[in-house]
Formats: structure tokens, sequence, C-alpha cells
């Protein structure tokens, strides 16, 4: 049997992936999650009485440490499967992932084992990130002038 | 390659499960059911697997009540890297090993070499394990284990196991009567999140060459049973063998992934996979439901995906490999 035959065979007996629900799920979980940073940035601009891109700092490292603990905990993933990407996306998945790998490698050791591979997820975010940051920010020079 | 056995008997078996197999419908079949965790009171999932064979192997071995000695060759495989399990398994023996690696299909091809020794009468007993854990394969294979990137629905759950079966020139009530070495097929299937796709030629193709060698027809077989296909990838075996050879096994045809879980409630998406997901049907329910009389001709054909991720990475097709042997009850 040659390979398209063979193709259209999978395919016939394939289902295809929910994305439309699941992408409904993730806007829904993960617009909710914003929602709730943002009134959590208000809180903390009114307690602490600070300027707004403080309090954001302060709102991403609460989320942070919210997601890594419900890593810890063995929830997170629990979680992730229920409602697809919406806590992969924002900061909560990338904190998630640093912990996972972390956790997954404690028993190769600190440096071979925790060191090695703890941005083994988030290596390609650090990277890229970075990457389309400096071209981003040369385009922003470019044409706003900084 | 078709070989027929005239002296090879299957003296026992042993089961060991974890707990998501024993919260499957075939939990009764199982001997060493784990209930509580995957660790098995062991530090890393790599030393759990190792001491789910160690079980095994010891299970085996006081139920029979023989010695070390009195087992001519352990044949041993699993899915870690270097077949780790399976060697460190082996450290704490004094057996003669052999170790072998067909990933998923590992189970059959420690049959097919244990049968040559056993039949050549260079070995009177020979012992095959095999295992596999989840947490171990979703380390190595795919994402750290507490990532749980959301799967896809034709993706397959890792069964946590491990299986021994004791091979013997003794005469016993099921004996292995013929068994078919398969190919390595590639028909250019990529998607590791689709291994029902990948290994199905693989288990067709075998199917047809051993039914063509021993002239017989499906139906001589009570079931044939693929290793891990999932439940798309049982369609697309069925569709295979019609659309290629006209070949229609769907009245005794079943696949060891869809009858390990409960698909319907259990999180294991289109099934179990794992070189123990059909040790544990094959060498569980099969064989001891063989012993009571309910089946009398099982063909049993594990299937394997024998790919690398770093070939994937680099833009291969994923290969295949399944092997078949035939189990019958000796009346």
């Amino acid at each position: 049997m040659n390979k398209e035959k063979y193709k259209e065979i999978v395919s016939k007996n394939t289902p295809k992936e929910d994305t439309v629900k699941n992408g409904i799920i993730a806007f829904l979980v993960g617009g909710g999650l914003g929602a709730l940073s943002e009134l959590l940035l208000r809180l903390y601009c009114l307690l602490f009485d600070m300027p707004r891109k403080e309090a954001g700092v302060l709102v991403i490292l609460t989320l942070i440490v919210i997601a890594s603990v419900l890593t810890a905990l063995g929830v997170f993933d629990v979680l992730v499967s229920k409602v697809k990407a919406a806590l992969i996306i924002p900061i909560t998945g990338f904190a998630h992932s640093i912990s996972s790998s972390a956790l997954e490698y404690k028993h190769e050791g600190l440096v071979l084992g925790i060191g090695t591979n703890i941005f083994k997820l988030a290596g390609t975010v650090i990277l890229y990130g970075v990457v389309a940051v400096y071209f981003f920010g040369i385009i922003r020079l470019i044409i706003m002038g900084g | 390659m078709t070989t027929k056995y005239n002296n090879v008997y299957i003296e026992d078996t042993y089961t060991v499960c974890g707990n998501y197999e024993n919260d499957g419908p075939l939990s009764e079949y199982f001997d060493l059911k784990h209930e509580k965790d995957l660790y098995f009171g062991e530090k890393t999932w790599e030393k759990a697997e190792v001491k789910l064979l160690k079980e095994a192997v010891d299970g085996i071995i006081d139920k029979k009540k023989i010695e070390e000695e009195d087992i001519d060759l352990l044949i041993s495989g699993d899915l870690q890297n270097q077949i780790a399990a399976s060697d460190y398994m082996a450290r704490d023996y004094n057996i003669p090993f052999l170790g072998i690696f067909e990933a998923c299909a590992t189970s059959g091809e420690g049959l097919l070499i244990g049968s040559t020794f056993v039949e050549s009468k260079n070995a009177k007993r020979v012992l095959v394990t095999t295992s596999s854990h989840n947490m171990v394969a979703e380390k190595q294979f795919r994402n750290p284990t507490e990532y749980g990137a959301p799967k896809h629905k034709t993706a397959t759950f890792t069964a946590t196991g491990a299986v021994a079966i004791l091979l013997s020139n003794k005469k016993s009530k099921v004996r292995i009567e013929s068994s078919t070495v398969g190919k390595v097929i590639d028909l250019g299937t990529t998607d590791v999140n689709h291994m029902g796709a990948v290994m199905a030629p693989a288990a067709g193709e075998v199917i047809y060459n051993h039914l063509k060698d021993t002239k017989r027809k499906p139906d001589y077989y009570d079931l044939i049973l693929t290793g891990d296909l999932g439940i798309y990838g049982k369609d697309i075996l069925k569709d295979y063998l019609m659309t290629n050879y006209n070949l229609d096994i769907s009245s005794n045809y079943n696949d060891c992934g869809t009858m390990l879980y409960d698909i319907q409630k259990q999180p294991v998406f289109a099934g179990g996979s794992g070189p123990v997901c059909s040790g544990l049907v094959n060498f569980g329910y099969i064989y001891k439901e063989m012993l009571q009389g309910k089946f009398k001709k099982v063909l049993i054909v594990p299937t394997g995906a024998v790919f690398s991720p770093t070939f994937t990475f680099q833009k291969e097709s994923i290969p295949s490999i399944a092997n078949a042997i035939s189990l019958e009850v000796v009346e």
C-alpha cells in the first residue's frame, strides 16, 4: 500500500479534535484569569498606594507563586487537562513549565538534574521572547522614536 | 518467517499492575496489585519500574516453588533508555540474561526468542519478562510528569506493571504453537500522538503473513489480539486489511489497549499502551481464561513503535513492528 492511500485510511478513522470547544474554554477561563488579575492589580494599587506599573510586577509575582504551589501540590496538571490552554498561555504556564521540570529532575541532583533541565520547556520561550523583544524594540524605535 | 513449535509450553505467568490498571475491568486477573501510588516505596519512577520487574520475577519463582538455578535463561526488555529497568533488575539474579528491545512489542520478541531456545532443547526453562511505567515513559518521551499538557483524542496511556512468562519444555495446559516474525513497517506517519496509526500496518502485515504461511482463516482463532493500537488504531487495522488484502478479521478481533482500561471512565484517551499493556491482557486475562477453557486458540500480536525522539525531531516518520504468536490450549 502506498503512503498516500494509507493516509486516507488513517484520516477516515481518526476523530477531529474539538478545537472550537477547546478554544472557547481557553478563551473564557484564560479571559477570566486576566479579569481577576486586573482586579488584583487595582487592589494592590489601592492597598499599597503604588503606581500601576509597580503593582503589575506584584500581580505577576502573585500568579507565579500560586501556579508553582499548585504544580508542587500536583493540582496544576489536573486543571490544565480540564481548561486546556487557558492556564498555559498566561504567565502561570511559564511558571508551571519551570517548576514541573525542576520537580521532575530533582533526583538527578542540583547541577545535572535541576540545573540542566529546569528550562527544558521554558528555554524556547525565553530565547524567542528575548529575540522578539529585540526586533519589536527596533521597530518601535523607528516608528515611535523610542 | 513462520515457525511451528512442538515442544514449547507456558508453565505459568505472573502479573504485577499499578493503580490505574487495578481500577480497570481486568483487575481480578492480576497476581499482584499496587493500589496507592506509582512509587511503590521507591524514590524515583525509574527505580519503581525496576521494583515491578523484580516483583514479577520473585513472584513466579515463589509461585512455582523453584530456584533461580532452575531457570536457564532470562529474557527481558522495557521502554527505558538502554532497557535500564531490565538491566538493573537482572543484576540481582543469578540467571543468564538477554536484554531485548522492540518497544511495546517486546513481549512478543521475548516469547519468540525464548521459544526457539526451548524448542531446540538448549534450555529447559526460559523466563521472559517485560515492564513499563507510565511516569517513566512520560518523562522520557513527552513532558515532565507534572506538566500535564492537554492530550489528543488519539493519544494512548502507558500502562504500569510487569509481567513474567515462564516457558518450559514440560507439558502444561497452554502451549506456544507457532510464531511469525514481523517486518519493520513505515507508512509515513509522523504523528507521535497517534501511535495506533503508526503501528496498524505492522500488525496488518504480520497477521496477513501468519495466516498465509499457516494457510488459516481468521476464524481458526477464537481471538486475534493486537497489542496497543487503541480504539482508532483498531479501526485503521480492520480497514487496512480489508482494503489491502480483502481480509475481514472484525468478527474475532480485539486490541489489548482497549481492554485494559475502562475507556469511558478512566483518563486513558484512545486506550492503553506500553510493553506491559499487551503483557497484562495476554498473560493475565487471556492466559487465565485459556486455563479455564474460555478460549482455545488465540493469536497475540504485540505491536511496537520502534522510534527515537531524536529522529522524530529530525522530521523522520515512525517505524513500527509486530510479531504474531499463536497460543493453543493442549487437549
